[in-house]
């Protein structure tokens, strides 16, 4: 008998030897409150709601399974995923379906995939791998076939057009370069020609381009038109006030006025029924998610390792910042949801993954050292 | 970088740029904190209010489509109401299920589903989409008694659009087609995007697209009050929506289906014109296709037929089918010789029934040649050998001068499709266009040889026929061009005002009315007593013309016969011709693709529209194809 519970706690022990529970906790406390958001946003049924819960317990099975893979195995990902990845790509790019206006869906006969939102965690996989692989010879020329390695899927996932998963796998991607020690100068560099330009990529654009940009500054030249969304999202929050309408009684998300409300626009939900207080948390719990990524970065033994936890925990300020920049009105709208928040399997999934990618480095480190 | 590789100082620098990304998190959401006091505390006031007036919602009304009629008041394009099915997929959550469960109210096919499934992927997805249109009143009932199982399926009225003569003119009226992200680009560029809330159709080709924003109207709204289920209370305010404007054409229904009843089911195109304005009376390109088929979205399965049938209906080949103009050529040959002083009328050469230049023969198509030839004969007799001789006496630069003054190898500026670009240009040869047209150097020279089947209508010459009736229509005009257009004028709805769409001279050639004056004898002539006599025997108006033939097929040396040649190969018949020769109501060109001679098939389509329009009933017997023609034709 009493071995028997033994070999319980043993096994129990084994199952949960590779969960971060800081990370593991402040991840639940954000899903938390996005289930209970896509609740209020489809408060007509409960239909989302199961089905987001349904698709947090493949995450959560996803994070636990790569949670256990050792850093070493994921290395051996890294140029497969990554192949994989450009070749799906160039799948897309020639026999891709379009939806929604956007050719970013490859048809497999029973399903839909999109290869873009795998490139997430391919991009920082491969070029951690490549600046561990070229770590004692490092010159700057790496920097220069890491960048090629970055623009290549970037400019194909840009080009579908998709620019919200473009952003997040680009930034992702710049994030290892940058960790890995991208000289200031050339960082430096980057932002002034980007500023220069600037102007110059203004005059290029087409008229209607230069109108959604007009509609950031001022959402009210255009009412009926692109700036909607802003304008209806930006009530919403502001409506909201300190405390907020409370929980299912936001007006503007119940009467159908705020677009996408449980994916991409989730965020407005959210800050109309739970104010500044409730954003408040919200990005305490996203600084808190980010502060434990990073010292596991910091944390990790080897240069592979800390790279890829550094850029995905980035990777989720992001997501996170671009996301409610948009919607509160700061930044242009790109499709990006917020993480763990937003309704959606993939993105949950992939989410999680990062997550399990940290977990693994952070409990495998002692592993590596003994 | 050191050149030595040092973990320690690694992990240092590592750490340190951790510290600084750390900071650029904070910063950011502070930042972000900051925009959020700024929306919910300082400014919550204002918000609060906005979000109260939200209670107040705008529906748009989406206005009726402008009616398009032909010159005799024909209706050619008219909206109905009818009751469709939409569901809206951002509001239901298992959609297979639903329209399955659906399906047992109200009959829902395949079909309906695979549409459904095809405007889903087009569509944002907050947008309503039919899974059934034109619903019965009983349909109607029988859903609204189950609505409150269904949230997110409603009912709506919608306005669809009618073509009721169908196939007849489709060409030139175009379709209406769903709004795809093309379509949005254009709105958005035509800063329409506030009119374009609520509707769902554009034009999509033809008259329809051309003046899409003039048929459209403007949208209406409604102001109503809604609860906090997001029902509608009450009305507030109606803001009517405009019609759009309607169309009156230039162009004669009747005639329209009367020419394409004499096409039959051979392919080809006619175009008819009004000299004296450029008004389109007629514009045929056959076969033709029903654009009621493109209203409600076409099927796959009819969109693969209309674009993969071999006869190519969906191309409309008065405006984008390039042709050489054959013996049609002649008659503008001729008008440039006499206006550039290159020969008199009475001048003749004597044909032995070929050209020799250099070491090539060219040949006449009579044996033993037509004799002593002048202009008048050339013309009526379609003489090559007095056409080889001009050309070389020309140059091609000089041809190619006169013949874009007439218009030929220049888009005549019609209003159908989109813009200018949607007509084509076809091809007038020149030592430039053969230097731009071809990459290698030797290809790029002109050879004196080649100007020489250019006097005939052959070699690189290619025109729509619509190019071939304008310039037509500018002899019949004394050598006056009007810019061919379809819309005679557009009737505001809003002020019942008539917008007369000005008949707009494109040019005036200054032709010498002594010219004109001979090639209209020797166009007449080819009715009376030449080519087209038997095409227009009997006829009580006189009618000037010129048959042509253009080759499709190439015989190198061989003797041209027409049964040992398969259909596709045969030659295009060509026709132009306008009526009264002495004051002209009428120009036109035909073409009959494969139909042989001239004089054979696209004559007798002339007369019959000729006849139709001037004396308003069709000649004696009519024959489609005059197969007796071919021994009396002399041409080639």
């Amino acid at each position: 008998m009493i071995d028997v519970m033994g070999t319980l706690r043993r096994s129990w022990a084994q199952l949960i030897a590779h969960i971060d529970f800081p990370l593991l906790f402040i991840t639940l406390a954000i899903m938390t409150i996005g289930l209970a958001t896509v609740h209020s946003a489809t408060f007509d049924g409960n239909q989302r709601l199961f089905s987001q819960a349904g698709n947090l317990g493949v995450a959560m099975l996803c994070m636990w399974f790569v949670s256990r893979l050792p850093p070493q195995k994921l290395m051996g990902f890294a140029i497969p995923l990554y192949v994989l990845g450009v070749i799906l790509l160039i799948g897309v790019f020639f026999f891709g379906v379009t939806v929604n206006g956007a050719r970013r869906w490859l048809s497999l006969g029973f399903t839909r995939i999109q290869p873009s939102e795998m490139m997430k965690i391919a991009m920082p996989l491969m070029l951690a791998w490549y600046f561990q692989t070229y770590e004692a010879t490092l010159k700057f020329k790496h920097y220069v076939v890491a960048t090629l390695l970055l623009l290549v899927p970037f400019a194909m996932i840009a080009k579908q057009p998709d620019l919200g998963t473009a952003l997040l796998v680009g930034s992702v991607g710049f994030y290892v370069i940058f960790f890995a020690g991208l000289p200031w100068k050339v960082i430096g560099g980057l932002i002034a020609i980007g500023a220069g330009s600037a102007p110059l990529l203004w005059t290029m654009m087409h008229d209607y381009q230069k109108k959604r940009i007009l509609t950031l500054i001022d959402p009210t030249t255009d009412p009926l038109g692109s700036g909607y969304h802003i304008i209806q999202a930006t009530i919403a929050i502001g409506s909201g006030g300190a405390i907020g309408k409370g929980y299912l009684n936001g007006t503007q998300t119940h009467l159908e006025f705020i677009p996408e409300k449980h994916t991409d626009f989730i965020f407005a939900v959210f800050s109309e029924e739970w104010g500044l207080l409730g954003n408040t948390l919200l990005l305490f719990l996203y600084t808190l998610l980010i502060g434990r990524g990073l010292m596991i970065a910091s944390a990790a033994p080897t240069l592979f390792s800390r790279l890829l936890a550094g850029a995905i925990t980035l990777g989720f300020f992001t997501y996170a910042f671009i996301n409610m920049g948009m919607v509160s009105g700061i930044l242009p709208v790109v499709g990006v949801p917020l993480p763990f928040m937003s309704y959606g399997g993939t993105a949950l999934v992939t989410l999680f993954i990062g997550i399990g990618i940290l977990m693994s480095i952070h409990t495998h480190r002692m592993l590596v050292k003994k | 970088m050191g050149d030595f590789h040092n973990p320690e100082a690694d992990l240092d620098r590592f750490r340190f740029r951790s510290g600084f990304a750390a900071i650029a998190v904070l910063l950011a959401f502070g930042l972000l904190l900051g925009r959020f006091i700024w929306l919910q505390v300082v400014q919550h006031d204002f918000y609060q209010t906005r979000a109260e007036d939200n209670r107040i919602a705008l529906i748009p009304i989406v206005p009726n489509r402008g009616v398009i009629t032909d010159r005799n008041g024909t209706v050619l394009a008219r909206n109905y109401s009818a009751f469709t099915l939409e569901i809206t997929p951002s509001r239901v959550a298992d959609l297979e299920a639903t329209i399955d469960i659906l399906a047992g109210i109200i009959d829902i096919q395949p079909k309906d589903r695979k549409r459904f499934k095809r405007l889903m992927d087009e569509a944002k997805n907050f947008e309503s989409i039919p899974i059934r249109t034109r619903l019965t009143d009983a349909e109607v009932a029988k859903f609204a008694a189950q609505r409150y199982r269904f949230p997110g399926i409603e009912v709506k009225a919608r306005l669809f659009r009618q073509y009721p003569l169908a196939t007849v003119a489709s060409h030139a009226i175009g379709y209406i087609g769903r709004i795809t992200d093309r379509d949005l680009t254009w709105i958005e560029e035509a800063e329409k995007q506030a009119t374009y809330k609520g509707t769902d159709h554009i034009g999509k080709t033809g008259l329809e697209q051309r003046y899409e924003f003039e048929l459209h109207g403007e949208t209406g709204y409604e102001e109503v009050e809604i609860d906090a289920g997001g029902h509608a209370l009450r009305s507030l305010k109606r803001i009517p929506p405009v019609s759009g404007n309607n169309l009156a054409l230039t162009l004669d229904a009747k005639l329209q289906e009367i020419t394409e009843q004499a096409f039959g089911d051979r392919k080809g195109a006619l175009v008819a014109i009004e000299p004296s304005t450029g008004g389109i009376l007629a514009l045929v390109s056959n076969p033709t296709y029903d654009p009621n088929l493109f209203v409600d979205g076409i099927t796959p399965d009819n969109w693969k037929e209309l674009n993969e049938h071999p006869s190519k209906p969906m191309v409309n080949r008065a405006i984008n089918g390039a042709y050489p103009p054959g013996s049609t050529f002649k008659p503008f040959m001729a008008l440039a010789a006499l206006e550039m002083g290159k020969r008199t009328p009475s001048q003749a050469i004597s044909d032995p029934g070929y050209y020799n230049f250099g070491n090539h023969q060219f040949r006449d198509d009579k044996k033993g040649g037509h004799g002593s030839v002048d202009m008048y004969k050339s013309i009526v007799q379609s003489c090559d050998t007095y056409y080889y001789m001009l050309a070389n006496d020309m140059g091609i630069d000089n041809i190619s001068k006169f013949m874009g003054q007439l218009g030929l190898g220049q888009r005549t500026g019609i209003d159908l499709g989109k813009d200018e670009f949607g007509e084509s240009k076809g091809v007038l040869p020149s030592q430039e266009w053969k230097r731009q047209r071809f990459k290698k150097p030797e290809q790029q020279k002109w050879y004196a040889g080649e100007t020489i089947s250019i006097g005939i209508g052959q070699g690189y010459n290619a025109y729509t026929p619509i190019q071939l009736a304008q310039a037509t229509a500018t002899i019949a005009n004394n050598g006056v061009m009007f810019r061919p257009h379809i819309v005679h004028h557009i009737i505001d709805t809003k002020t019942g005002e008539k917008r007369l769409v000005e008949p707009q001279p494109i040019r005036d050639l200054h032709l010498k009315p002594q010219n004109i004056e001979v090639i209209r004898r020797a166009m007449v002539g080819v009715n009376k007593e030449g080519t087209g006599a038997r095409a227009f025997a009997g006829a009580p108006y006189e009618a000037a013309g010129k048959t042509g033939t253009a080759q499709v097929y190439s015989l190198k040396g061989g003797q041209y016969k027409e049964g040992g040649i398969k259909k596709e190969l045969r030659d295009h018949a060509l026709f132009i011709a306008y009526a009264p020769a002495d004051n002209p109501k009428i120009a036109l060109a035909v073409l009959v693709e494969n139909g042989g001679f001239g004089a054979q098939s696209a004559a007798p389509i002339a007369r019959m529209v000729i006849d139709y329009y001037l004396l308003g009933k069709l000649p004696a017997g009519a024959a489609p194809e005059d197969s007796s023609a071919i021994e009396e034709e002399g041409e080639e």
